[in-house]
């Protein structure tokens, strides 16, 4: 538990560190790409099909596989054409 | 090969190993998202590191790989298809949808997590109270962010929508989601006495109707709170939904004792909540006014009357005196966006730069639906960033600017703010538009914008209303130019 909570501190804290850094040109961005990375859902996602799970898990666990697949695969490929544009025009 | 995988998987290291390695891509790559030009790099690190949690994760024995490939292909197709096809415009709706959809990811793994493991001794006390949080915070994070989508794609009305008591509900509402949430936390199994019947049995909510509880409260819950913010709020709500999605995958990553999950939803948590507070102070508004005040309904007033008489021009008019002019501040807002006017304003930059003229955008930090949402655009349209100032860089300037043209923006260029004590927006920093010698106002009407707060910026001396479609009018005065 106290374990868990000093994991929890030092991320947030690593998160503000990083993210305060980012000038606002890049916000939008930012927040796509960040939020890409909260689609980390999918993998505690992945581990509830399992083949010895109920019927009501697997539907479950399937439509949040689903869910944060959107969630990854949207968000990453947004953030990167949006990041294409920023790049210095030669 | 498989017998040593085998093992590794057994004792958790090699699982252990790439969770680590993925933090570390992730923390890389929010660090090389600070710069333009290694802003890409770090995206795809990002992605990298994603890609390797799934993959180690698939290792893992005992996985239903026919029902995992149907919703990862699943997934996968439609988030593919609306990355690559949404108009840059529409993003602040894309990012809330993506959003929400993490967010009912997060619900429905706590969901299945309980549906499992529910009656194991173990669940209860922390894995029982993680999970509530995960099904509370997922649950508003989903509903909140498509109410969000809704009205920023103007599904519904974007104006705040409020009603008598409404606070009291919402209080109502949280107050039972959290007393339930103690009594699954205490014993997820056992379910609530509710009272005792005639015949001197207990009357018992059973545990999975408590549990369902939860998740409809929690899911009335995100639009109970997201229907008061007004349009024109909507760059602090999305970031705080983002921050959200963070704490919710973080709360299941706790639920199921998976540390990439706590880590990689932390990291978001804080990211959203530092760009919420960045977006309020923009504003010069505390967070619970945002979220609580129904801005912009009218309801607050809408600051002095303005007297006088709006004068107009036509794009002729204006053609003579930008050509004449040597520096010119282009202010653009959410307009510029409706009317998908980026390509044509970085076309009439170009020529005004052919002539001779010194070029700059003036950028609020809270113009537009989301943070950075008119960088987004122009750097769709090509312009340069070097060409891209905020506003305290261009505030001391506009007073050697011979042109000021705003386009579609509004409450970030209102003297108001400034000078009007009654106005709602008094104090929150504006970009100082009425500084420049002439001020061009392209514009629909005479409406007042999203927040419904006069604008005395219309009404100055120096001040020329261009009425009609943003796009339109910025295309004849390319014409002007090219004849």
């Amino acid at each position: 538990m106290a374990e868990a909570l000093f994991v929890f501190v030092l991320s947030v804290f690593l998160g503000f560190e990083l993210i305060a850094k980012v000038p606002s040109t890049l916000h939008t961005p930012l927040m796509s790409g960040s939020n890409a990375i909260s689609g980390i859902t999918l993998v505690g996602a992945l581990m509830a099909v399992r083949v010895d799970s109920q019927v009501v898990s697997i539907i479950l666990g399937v439509s949040a596989v689903a869910l944060g697949a959107i969630n990854v695969v949207g968000g990453y490929f947004v953030t990167n054409r949006m990041l294409r544009m920023f790049r210095k025009k030669d | 090969m498989s017998a040593v995988l085998e093992t590794l998987m057994q004792n958790d290291l090699l699982s252990s190993v790439a969770y680590v390695t993925s933090a570390i891509l992730f923390v890389f790559g929010l660090k090389l998202m600070g710069s333009p030009d290694s802003a890409q790099r770090g995206n795809l690190l990002s992605a990298g590191g994603m890609l390797l949690a799934v993959v180690v994760t698939l290792l893992s024995s005992g996985l239903d790989y026919k029902w995992i490939a149907l919703g990862v292909a699943i997934g996968s197709a439609i988030g593919y298809v609306t990355a690559v096809r949404v108009q840059m415009t529409a993003m602040p709706e894309m990012v809330a949808l993506f959003n929400g959809s993490g967010g009912l990811a997060s619900l429905l793994l706590g969901a299945s997590e309980y549906t499992s493991h529910g009656a194991d001794p173990e669940f209860q006390g922390f894995t029982a109270f993680v999970t509530f949080l995960a099904i509370i915070i997922g649950g508003v994070t989903f509903t909140g962010s498509v109410i969000a989508w809704a009205k920023l794609s103007e599904k519904i009305d974007g104006k705040p929508i409020l009603y008598p008591g409404q606070q009291f509900v919402n209080a109502a509402l949280l107050l039972t989601a959290l007393v339930l949430g103690v009594l699954f936390t205490l014993d997820p199994t056992r379910g609530v006495l509710v009272g005792a019947s005639s015949g001197g049995g207990a009357m018992v909510l059973s545990s999975s109707i408590v549990f369902l509880g939860l998740v409809v409260l929690s899911l009335m819950l995100g639009v109970m709170v997201v229907i008061p913010i007004g349009g024109a709020d909507m760059p602090v709500a999305i970031s705080l939904l983002n921050s959200y999605s963070g704490l919710a995958a973080c709360a299941a990553g706790y639920a199921i004792n998976n540390s990439i999950l706590i880590v990689a939803g932390a990291l978001v948590g804080a990211s959203g909540i530092v760009l919420t507070n960045i977006m309020c102070k923009a504003m010069n508004r505390s967070l619970g006014n945002v979220l609580f005040s129904g801005f912009g309904s009218g309801a607050g007033g809408s600051g002095a009357a303005v007297e006088g008489e709006a004068k107009a021009a036509t794009p002729e008019d204006a053609y003579y005196v930008l050509e004449a002019a040597s520096t010119v501040v282009i202010a653009p807002g959410y307009g510029l966006a409706v009317a998908q006017a980026q390509h044509a304003v970085r076309e009439l930059g170009d020529i005004l730069e052919d002539n001779g003229t010194e070029v700059k955008y003036a950028i609020h930090p809270v113009a537009g639906r989301m943070p950075g949402h008119m960088n987004v655009l122009l750097a769709e349209a090509n312009v340069p960033y070097e060409q891209l100032v905020e506003m305290d860089g261009i505030n001391p300037h506009m007073p050697n600017t011979d042109v000021c043209i705003v386009i579609g923006a509004n409450d970030v260029v209102n003297p108001a703010a400034r000078e009007d004590e009654t106005s709602p927006i008094y104090g929150m920093p504006i970009i100082n538009a009425d500084a420049a010698r002439t001020v061009y106002v392209l514009k629909r009407s005479m409406n007042t914008g999203f927040a419904g707060i006069s604008n005395p910026l219309f009404f100055c001396e120096n001040t020329r209303m261009i009425f009609g479609d943003a796009k339109k009018t910025v295309e004849s005065l390319i014409e002007q130019f090219k004849s």
